[in-house]
């Protein structure tokens, strides 16, 4: 606490809009630029927010190619945090020109009118993708509003040195997973199988989609809102009762304790996205090449499904006056070999491009001990089902976080958190005016 | 001279103080009000150009505001909250005050320093510091202490911990340049009436003091109730912090993580209504205690 936060704060509010009416010249000079006869244009200069690591080394690439369309980066924090400030800039009317957009995020954004229709720059493209995956960037509509990055089906990463050491088998339904919880806990009181966290709607969302959940759907011109369906129920049950039982912990992901817990084997799995090998090279670097990855659980014996956790698209605004540069370069980061090589070397992603992902070589350096490791991805991959997600995804999601955050605690059902997030994104809707199909 | 003479030079020498005030207060608070009488209005799905459009509704989300459960448990989390924070630190602010003041302390300078310190670090940064240990497996002191930092009941007490710590500095030092401030002859005439260093301290200091300490509540009322870093640092580290924990919290969460900025609007506008009531009816309170002199 500090007691002259509104001196400090005023203080800050002043340089920032001193800072702002400073650099409001540069910005604009593409509009004006855009006014003036084709001839008298210098280069196109775009501004581009995305959160992957070495984006900037990339567009260097990009840059030294293409002298008449010039892209600045510029790093973001990641997460809810990026989406909120895109849509506040948006408002304010000064969004960037290029966005990395997470594809739960993408219908905001739409709703909030931020983002271009790429429809006619991206007819092109449209075959280098998925089908589920070019589903996430048009929601089903004729518009396309954005081109798909990369995705994140989820896997199952587990320590395989413990899980020789306590002689436990790879889960391959959710119900051997339980069971395996239960001997860790035998076999290592201090040690968990894994951890139920509150705090990441997005990885919960996953797995709802592996078990078949369809939060959204569009019926014609109205929302279909399904989120306490069967299958949610389903896996919000399954983990409330191993979490109830003490077989696996309720610590959140991504915070110093779970770090910790990942580094000294006191965490034996963790359900992620293809993506986790960066964030446990980083977070738990002491177990390198101590982990492996298997296909999620499974809910039937013999099934193959997988859901997304994470994943983004190039964005454009809608407000760009150069909206046809901004496209081209969006295309050409998500399309060009060089590229997706790039995307996936400096920037550690997991390409959504199709002819990419089976072009992946050699296993991330973390998973050293795996050589088949994007095999294994892009079998995983095909099988992961998706959904189209609302236009109020933040709703939903904070009502993720305090609804299990309150079972967790109280030790209530998950159902009841689950409930509680359908209704706050219909009420949420209803208040807005969306028409909703019940 | 007359008042013709003064030409426009007072207006003149106002003007930068006008112009900053209407630039950063004024006009902010009249877009607050007015952002606070609109609300969204979408047509069907929602998508697309003009699917989305600003109506005018009046006082709705002030009502909404008022009638909003959640933030009234906000308001009761805060003022337990605030209660502990305003006692524990202004206590200890005074009480340091005094100690360095008083003429038999060694250290003097050492400790002015150390316990001004804290304030120096930026609340996010002492709240990071702070949850480190009061993290399980991460902290020197929990397993000393054998208790859980952050269940139910006790994270409130480590919040006002992180914010006793940061603020004790402040306080104190306001208090401590006040103290300077008085004349050493009137201890000189306490201790010839026979006073002990403890007589003078409750019986010369602290009324002199009042104007400060009084001073320093509305300081710390003010700020309690805009509490925001502590909860919204603490928050990713345990599941015993909702999103509304306090109402400033619930007015970013409104903003930013479900974008309803008019909901927001209202709800900031409500909390600076009672943050004036209750800094003013405390000011009201003590004035006459406070204030005899003038």
């Amino acid at each position: 606490m500090r007691a002259n936060r509104l001196g400090a704060f005023l203080a800050v509010a002043l340089t920032a809009t001193l800072a702002s009416c400073g650099s409001s010249e540069p910005t604009e000079s593409p509009e004006a630029a855009q006014s003036r006869p084709a001839s008298a244009q210098g280069p196109v200069k775009l501004t581009y927010w995305t959160w992957a690591p070495n984006m900037d080394k990339i567009v260097e690439v990009w840059n030294k190619a293409h002298p008449d369309i010039q892209v600045t980066v510029s790093k973001q924090a990641g997460g809810d945090d990026a989406a909120a400030k895109y849509l506040t800039a948006a408002k304010a009317g000064n969004p960037p020109d290029v966005v990395q957009a997470e594809y739960q995020h993408l219908p905001s954004f739409i709703a909030a009118d931020a983002v271009a229709d790429l429809k006619a720059e991206t007819a092109s493209i449209k075959g280098e993708f998925s089908e589920g995956l070019w589903g996430l960037v048009t929601l089903g509509t004729e518009a396309v509003y954005g081109i798909p990055q990369d995705s994140g089906p989820m896997m199952l990463f587990y320590r395989q040195d413990l899980f020789d050491k306590y002689g436990i088998e790879v889960p391959k339904t959710w119900q051997e997973y339980g069971e395996a919880a239960r001997t860790v806990r035998k076999k290592d009181p201090k040690a968990y199988l894994g951890t139920f966290s509150s705090k990441d709607p997005g990885a919960f969302t996953g797995l709802a989609q592996q078990a078949g959940a369809q939060w959204w759907s569009i019926n014609g011109e109205s929302w279909k809102v399904n989120i306490a369906d069967e299958p949610t129920r389903k896996v919000a049950d399954f983990w409330g009762a191993l979490v109830k039982e003490g077989a696996i912990d309720d610590m959140p992901y991504f915070t110093p304790e779970w770090n910790k817990a990942l580094n000294d084997g006191k965490l034996l799995t963790w359900p992620s996205a293809v993506w986790a090998p960066g964030v446990l090279s980083s977070n738990a670097p002491k177990a390198k090449g101590k982990w492996a990855a298997a296909p999620l659980p499974q809910w039937n014996a013999g099934e193959s499904f997988s859901g997304f956790w994470g994943g983004s698209s190039t964005a454009v605004s809608a407000k760009t006056p150069n909206k046809a540069a901004a496209a081209q370069f969006a295309t050409w980061l998500n399309t060009d070999p060089a590229a997706i090589e790039l995307l996936v070397k400096e920037a550690a992603i997991y390409p959504a491009a199709t002819k990419a992902q089976s072009a992946l070589g050699a296993a991330p350096e973390y998973f050293a001990n795996q050589p088949d490791f994007w095999q294994q991805a892009a079998a995983v991959s095909a099988g992961a089902r998706g959904f189209t997600f609302g236009p109020n995804v933040g709703v939903t999601y904070n009502a993720f976080k305090d609804g299990f955050d309150k079972a967790l605690q109280d030790g209530t059902p998950f159902t009841g958190a689950v409930q509680g997030m359908q209704d706050a994104t219909v009420a949420d809707m209803r208040k807005s005016g969306f028409t909703i199909a019940s | 001279m007359k008042r013709s003479e003064r030409g426009p030079w007072p207006y003149l020498f106002l003007t930068p103080a006008i112009v900053l005030f209407t630039l950063f207060l004024a006009v902010p608070i009249g877009y607050t009000v007015y952002l606070a009488m609109l609300r969204t209005r979408v047509s069907g799905l929602g998508l697309g150009r003009g699917a989305r459009r600003e109506v005018f509704v009046g006082f709705d989300n002030f009502a909404a505001a008022l009638a909003d459960t959640e933030l009234w448990s906000g308001w009761l989390r805060v003022l337990g909250y605030g209660a502990l924070v305003l006692v524990v630190m202004l206590g200890l602010a005074l009480l340091f005050a005094l100690l360095l003041d008083s003429a038999r302390v060694r250290l003097a300078r050492f400790s002015r320093i150390a316990i001004f310190l804290p304030y120096a670090v930026p609340g996010v940064a002492a709240t990071l510091l702070w949850g480190f240990l009061y993290l399980p497996s991460l902290s020197p002191i929990r397993d000393v202490l054998n208790v859980d930092f952050l269940d139910a009941t006790t994270v409130t007490y480590s919040m006002a911990n992180v914010a006793v710590w940061g603020g004790v500095g402040f306080n104190m030092l306001v208090l401590y340049t006040t103290l300077r401030a008085i004349p050493r002859d009137l201890y000189e005439a306490a201790r010839l009436d026979g006073a002990s260093e403890f007589q003078i301290a409750v019986r010369v200091k602290i009324p002199i003091l009042t104007p400060a300490i009084v001073l320093t509540t509305v300081f710390s009322i003010i700020a309690t109730i805009q509490v925001f870093t502590e909860p919204t640092t603490l928050r990713p580290l345990t599941n015993t912090i909702s999103s509304t924990w306090s109402p400033l919290m619930k007015v970013y969460r409104d903003a930013f993580v479900t974008g309803d900025l008019y909901s927001a609007a209202a709800t900031s506008i409500v909390i600076a209504a009672i943050s004036l009531v209750l800094s003013f009816g405390f000011l009201r309170v003590v004035r006459n205690h406070a204030f005899r002199e003038g």
